[in-house]
């Protein structure tokens, strides 16, 4: 059955977490990793739409460091008060 | 930094000469701005110890957008405090950078509250670049920049902010509506400006004639060129005027031109289109007499860029003539599956001009569903790279192979 958007934000989410620290991942790892954990029940699209909301709601965050990743927020080690 | 007089000898030199300077208009800046002051003191010291003093900053951005904010803070916060944020923010210019002084003053009282006064326009990328202002501000910035109708343009791996020429606003050389065609672009990619989810930057520039003013063929990944592809139009009594003018027909311009394909007899000048190369140099030079031919649009070259990661490249042609008709649905969907297949294999910071050298022109043509032809060249009547299976009778590899 069809994943939903919900549900792929989820685990995309937890992606996320789990690897902060470790490696950064870009918005396209997140939705190759959700078609292979998911397989047909997941699209393009739908993994689009699951970040938009993962960005939107402020769970997660685009950061910058050569390229553009997919970060949880938090205080970088650059910034200053 | 203390309100003693600023000494800035080293940056005092860039004021030297008779170009203008940037240097000058910091220190304007920074009668009023403290943030100028700072960003002299800092420059100045910078350029005393060889040393730069900007850490970058990764995460600061505007909620729900993943770029147009460039992140920098000073190494020296305690000595350089104004300095200590120092963001910048890209702003999508209108197309063809036309804008009505009241804009320009809106966008500036923006600034000049918010941030350090200083702005550079334009940057490379074509956007207004806002120089400087702290992660406190940028929210408050770009709300008051929507209510004016600006926004945030690219910055990161997405879709940088489009730019093009003045094009048909005020341009007679323009072989289709270059501003009209970047803003259907920049409105129709606006997810894609936004949210970064490509494995590097892709931009796109609308030049409206070969003088590609916007240098479209060195600088942007997908270079849409304005050409012809019917006849120069000659005005024969206007070159007749030029030869009587003094011009020197046979040396300024027919020698001049890359095809040799121009006859100047002393009276007539003739020239054999189908060896034109619409390079525009004969145009350039007779603006009066010849002019683009009739039947109008766009040659679409894909893969340039400057040399950071690897070499510099140019775009080279993946459509020779392409009709820039709104909306513009067939370029599209080749950009989707361009998108498709390089978001899929493309390693991390690769643009698509290396993509395509790394895979290789046929794979690529043959991912994007493009057939290729004659004219998907990296120069003008040379270096066709494309590879005709056809033209090889069975048998042939072998025989090759053993040769
Ligand atoms: S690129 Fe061509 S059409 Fe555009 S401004 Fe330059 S000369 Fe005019
Ligand atoms: S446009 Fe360039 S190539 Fe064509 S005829 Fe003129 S000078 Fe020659």
């Amino acid at each position: 059955m069809a994943k939903t958007v919900d549900e792929i934000a989820e685990a995309m989410f937890k992606l996320v977490k789990d690897a902060f620290g470790q490696k950064k991942l870009k918005p396209m790892d997140l939705t190759k990793a959700m078609i292979e954990l998911y397989g047909d029940e997941v699209d393009k699209k739908m993994c689009k739409e699951a970040i938009k909301q993962l960005i939107n709601s402020g769970r997660c965050v685009y950061t910058y460091f050569g390229g553009s990743y997919i970060e949880i927020p938090h205080r970088e080690g650059a910034a200053n008060d | 930094m203390s309100d003693a007089a600023l000494k800035t000898p080293k940056l005092d030199e860039l004021e030297k000469g008779k170009w203008p300077s940037f240097v000058t208009e910091i220190k304007m800046a920074a009668k009023k701005s403290p943030m100028a002051r700072d960003l002299l003191g800092q420059l100045e010291k910078s350029y005393r110890d060889k040393l730069g003093y900007w850490k970058h900053g990764g995460i600061v951005g505007v909620m729900g957008y993943g770029g147009g904010v460039i992140g920098r803070y000073s190494a020296l916060p305690e000595e350089f405090p104004n300095v200590s944020h120092f963001h910048t923010m890209r702003i999508n210019q209108p197309a063809g950078w036309f804008y009505t002084t009241d804009s320009l003053r809106k966008i500036c009282d923006i600034w000049e509250k918010r941030g350090s006064g200083l702005t550079n326009m334009h940057g490379s990328t074509g956007d207004i670049i806002l120089l400087g202002t702290r992660t406190d501000q940028l929210e408050p910035i770009f709300s008051e920049l929507q209510k004016i109708d600006f926004d945030i343009g690219g910055s990161g791996s997405d879709v940088r902010t489009p730019s093009c020429c003045c094009g048909m606003a005020r341009c007679e050389w323009a072989c289709y509506d270059t501003m009209a065609a970047c803003y259907d672009f920049t409105m129709a990619y606006q997810d894609e400006l936004h949210r970064p989810a490509f494995p590097y930057k892709f931009k796109f520039k609308f030049s409206g004639c070969p003088n590609d003013c916007v240098a479209s063929i060195a600088r942007a990944d997908m270079s849409i060129i304005g050409t012809w592809r019917d006849n120069i139009q000659i005005d024969k009594a206007a070159v007749t005027e030029y030869a009587k003018s003094g011009m020197d027909i046979k040396a300024d311009v027919v020698d001049n031109c890359p095809a040799k394909c121009m006859e100047w007899d002393g009276k007539e000048l003739n020239i054999e289109n189908s060896y034109c190369r619409r390079c525009m140099h004969c145009i350039n030079v007779m603006s009066k007499a010849l002019r683009p031919g009739k039947d109008r649009g766009a040659t679409i070259l894909l893969g340039s860029k400057a040399p950071i990661i690897e070499g510099a490249m140019l775009s080279s042609v993946l459509i020779p003539f392409y009709k820039m008709e709104p909306p513009y649905q067939e370029l599209k969907d080749i950009i989707e599956r361009i998108w498709d297949i390089w978001c899929e294999e493309g390693k991390n910071r690769e643009r698509v001009g290396e993509f395509i050298q790394r895979v290789g022109m046929g794979n690529f043509l043959d991912a994007i569903e493009l057939e290729p032809v004659a004219e998907m060249v990296a120069h003008p009547r040379e270096n066709p790279y494309v590879f005709y299976e056809e033209y090889y009778e069975e048998g042939d590899e072998e025989e090759e192979k053993e040769s």
